[in-house]
């Protein structure tokens, strides 16, 4: 698996990122926490559960979270489109969680000489998220930063 | 082959010879003329030592070991029962079940020699035995497993008794006179080794790497052809040291254990007249050839036979395999109905398969998908079966714990215990244990007066603690009674108050469950002193939140004077419940059917107010109404109905009516969890998936309360 942070990778090893579109903007999401991306389907919403949570849906005979992106970096309330995907993420602490996101654009390779690691975002929200701006081309893409996305446990 | 593969057995088995051992000591104390006791400890006493042998625990075989002399001599009537000796095997047991723990953790039995134990053990039959202790700790225990075995210990020499015939006498004193080593082995296989032959034949070819087997007792022929027992000797010449030598036989699989010295020529010569005078120095040989290699920390191979105790230092796994033994009936039941299923299935094949779409068609389908439904509730209900198991394995360790405490503590009391034999899920069984252990250490630390104290109540001077188990619907309840001081609600609204939990106004308008839910609170501790027992204010939070986790909840109900109960009531089973399925609003939620007490249709008008709080009379009871929809944030309604859908729920004596929208029916769920992102919720307890796909969340109708 790719360091996430890729700061000490000495070989100048790709790293694959799934772009994804949230409102304007690009991200990207590196692809080794990528388990599975599936379409919009019925969300069950839980009461009292933290804000950012939307609900829980059946992922093929399991239950799993479903978290908004845009909840979680206090931007507008989603709106599910054709377009809409679920990104189901796999980590060891948490197991499965699903994230939604407006859309799914391409699958990108970016060396880590091509991920600016200092670039700040200018909304302190949004900043503990991103751990970097890559470029792939003319675009920016911002870099999720998973662990800290999933590991925060906000209360409502 | 590996041993580790038998190391849960072990495990177990061992577990259970420890409860026997526990148990019949206990009754050895109050009868200590009971010979029928004794001969059973003694039995499993021996058990313990030969599967500590068999795995290589040498440790704790050795305590075993000692364990067994004591018993012995208990037995031939040398020694008397009394409370001295009851503590010193009540301390054995502890460091057993300590080995055991180690075990557990690490595969190894860890580094403790329980020197003094050993020591205190053999004092104790020396000292009976009016002879004097020969030898200090470590040479004692070799010393009594030589006298306690006198026949193992000719055996395990073997290869000092090897008739030598000629040609092999001419091939020793060749190789002694070339400078060549000649060593005397004799090599122990497992009792339960399958193919002796084949671990012999590897024996050699172990051997044979360092240098020449000289001879074989029995021969070659015998032993390729599995004509030995369970051991056979071999001299060797070789250059190398013998160290070496012994790592690689120990190598092989299925080895018990090896024994190797350096022997000389001219022993076997005169053999009868040599043994005798050989013997002392042997004594101390073995044991300090065996020292060093148990030290030596690399593992060859894995699968070295754990006599050599490698394998266990080398290896650092924890054995996590949990297992339950089930009655064989339970298994038949279950492939039966199995059987069933896949008939049910056939029809229901052959029903699709058909091509007509008539009237008879459509009935027979549904007559197959009631047989089918039938089918999977009585499977559901096996295979829950055949998880539970009885919560006697965890019960049993208490009444030693009462009687530890009541030594400690110095009040006596008694344990009384009933329902041992309720069944519960094996999951919840593992996890009962420590929250029960705390409770029934809190009754008698704080519950159980002091004898003076209780002379002056009009009480028995020793006291009582009950533990009782039993079924009640969907849930099993188990009671810690005891008939003790009572909990002071008086003083626990002054600590409250003290802590600043409460201010004193508000103390005042208390229940006494109010009061006595403080107690749960982390760090609240009644006790004026802290004992190693209970005090440190870390005892009932934890117990509370550990029977919430397995979905259980835990109420107090005391009197002052007379004593306190603990009710802790649990769920019988975590997967699979039967449950109503309610809508609120669009939102389909499920609440456990054992908890359901009746479902009425409540008019808007019968709806009556106390302290502002919506209730409803009910043949004579007052029920509090919750409104679910409120409960869980759902969209208001637009208009009130005239009629309400109040789903009456319990727990325990305590009602409630919670209010839903639509009743759509009773249904099997299979309860899955929220993951741990949302887990933090008290009033779903999980979800299920329902037949089209569609997540319904579960009220934890506890929580509610």
């Amino acid at each position: 698996m790719a360091d996430k942070y890729g700061v000490d990778v000495a070989e100048k090893e790709k790293v694959q990122y799934i772009v994804v579109s949230i409102g304007n903007e690009h991200y990207g999401l590196d692809i080794s926490y990528v388990d599975n991306i599936v379409r919009m389907c019925k969300i069950t919403r839980v009461p009292k559960a933290p804000f950012h949570y939307i609900g829980i849906i059946n992922l093929r005979g399991e239950v799993v979270p479903l978290m908004s992106l845009r909840r979680k970096m206090k931007l507008d309330d989603d709106t599910f489109t054709d377009l809409s995907r679920i990104i189901i993420l796999k980590t060891e602490e948490q197991g499965l969680v699903g994230v939604v996101v407006d859309e799914v654009k391409e699958v990108i390779a970016l060396s880590p000489d091509e991920i600016d690691r200092n670039a700040k975002s200018s909304q302190p929200d949004k900043e503990n998220y991103i751990n970097g701006i890559g470029k792939n081309g003319d675009e920016l893409i911002s870099i999720f930063e998973i662990s800290s996305i999933l590991d925060e446990v906000e209360v409502s | 082959m590996d041993v580790s593969q038998y190391l849960d057995i072990f495990i177990d088995e061992t577990n259970g010879h420890i409860q026997t051992l526990n148990d019949n000591i206990m009754i050895l104390e109050k009868e200590p003329e009971n010979k029928d006791v004794i001969n059973e400890i003694f039995r499993a006493a021996h058990s313990l030592k030969g599967m500590a042998g068999t795995m290589g625990f040498k440790k704790m075989q050795r305590l075993t070991h000692d364990m067994e002399n004591l018993f012995q001599e208990i037995r031939n009537d040398n020694i008397k029962v009394n409370s001295s000796l009851i503590d010193i095997l009540f301390s054995c047991l502890d460091a057993i079940e300590e080995y055991l723990e180690t075990v557990k953790a690490t595969s190894g039995e860890g580094d403790n020699g329980n020197e003094a134990l050993i020591q205190q053990l053999n004092d104790f039959i020396a000292a009976e035995e009016g002879k004097p202790q020969e030898a200090p700790a470590e040479a004692a225990g070799e010393t009594k497993a030589s006298e306690g075995e006198a026949k193992a210990d000719s055996s395990e020499k073997k290869y000092l008794n090897i008739d030598v015939d000629d040609v092999s006498c001419s091939k020793m004193k060749e190789a002694e006179q070339s400078g060549l080593n000649i060593y005397g082995m004799t090599v122990h296989v497992q009792k339960d080794c399958l193919l002796k032959a084949a671990r012999a034949f590897l024996v050699f070819k172990a051997v044979e790497d360092f240098g020449e087997i000289l001879v074989y007792n029995p021969s070659s022929q015998d032993i390729e052809d599995e004509k030995f027992d369970l051991d056979f000797s071999l001299i060797i010449s070789s250059s190398s040291e013998l160290a070496p030598i012994l790592e690689a036989v120990n190598s092989v699989s299925e080895i018990e254990s090896v024994e190797a010295e350096k022997v000389s020529y001219s022993s076997y010569v005169e053999t009868s007249a040599e043994v005798p005078a050989e013997k002392p120095k042997e004594e101390t040989k073995p044991s300090a050839a065996e020292a060093p290699k148990k030290e030596k920390a690399p593992a060859p191979k894995n699968s070295g036979k754990s006599a050599s105790n490698n394998k266990h230092s080398g290896t650092n796994k924890p054995v996590t395999a949990r297992t339950v033994r089930v009655d064989i009936e339970k298994l038949d039941a279950l492939m039966n109905q199995v059987s069933e299923l896949i008939i049910a299935k056939n029809s229901l094949v052959s029903i699709s398969d058909s091509e007509q779409d008539n009237e008879f068609n459509t009935q027979t389908f549904h007559d197959q998908i009631e047989y089918l439904e039938r089918i999977t509730t009585n499977l559901h209900e096996s295979v829950m079966k055949v998880r539970m198991v009885p919560i006697e394995s965890v019960v049993n360790k208490f009444p030693r714990m009462i009687r530890d405490l009541s030594r400690k503590l110095n009040k006596p009391m008694e344990l009384y215990m009933s329902g041992e034999e309720t069944e519960l899920d094996r999951t919840v069984v593992d996890q009962i244990g420590d929250p029960l252990q705390h409770l029934l250490r809190n009754s008698a630390d704080h519950g159980i007066e002091s004898p003076e104290d209780r002379k002056k109540a009009g009480k028995l001077e020793s006291g009582s603690i009950y533990l009782k188990a039993f079924q009640e619907g969907n849930n099993v309840i188990i009671e810690v009674r005891d008939d003790g001081a009572g909990i002071d609600t008086e003083k626990v609204k002054e600590k409250a108050v003290e802590r600043g939990l409460v201010s004193e106004e508000q103390a005042a308008n208390l229940s006494k469950k109010e009061i006595i839910d403080f107690l749960f609170m982390p760090s609240f501790s009644m006790a004026k002193t802290i004992t190693d027992i209970s005090g440190r204010g870390v005892g009932l939070d934890v117990v509370k939140s550990n029977i919430e986790a397995l979905g259980g909840d835990v109420e107090v109900k005391s009197t002052m004077g007379v004593g306190t109960t603990f009710i802790v009531r649990l769920p019988l089973t975590l997967a699979i419940i039967q449950a109503l399925m309610v809508e609120v609003r669009d939102e389909k939620y499920a609440i456990a059917l054992g908890s359901i007490q009746n479902i009425e249709n409540v008019s808007v008008n019968d709806i009556k107010y106390v302290q502002a709080e919506e209730v409803i009379h009910l043949r004579g009871m007052v029920i509090p109404l919750i409104r679910l929809d409120e409960l869980l944030d759902s969209a208001p309604k637009e208009e009130e109905d005239e009629n309400l859908t109040v789903v009456v729920v319990k727990k325990g004596d305590n009602y409630a009516g919670l209010v839903v929208d639509n009743l759509i029916g009773q249904q099997e769920i299979v309860i899955k969890s929220l993951g741990k992102c949302i887990d933090n919720n008290k009033i779903i307890n999980g979800a299920t998936i329902l037949g089209d796909g569609e997540v319904a969340l579960i009220i934890d109708v506890n929580a509610i309360f």
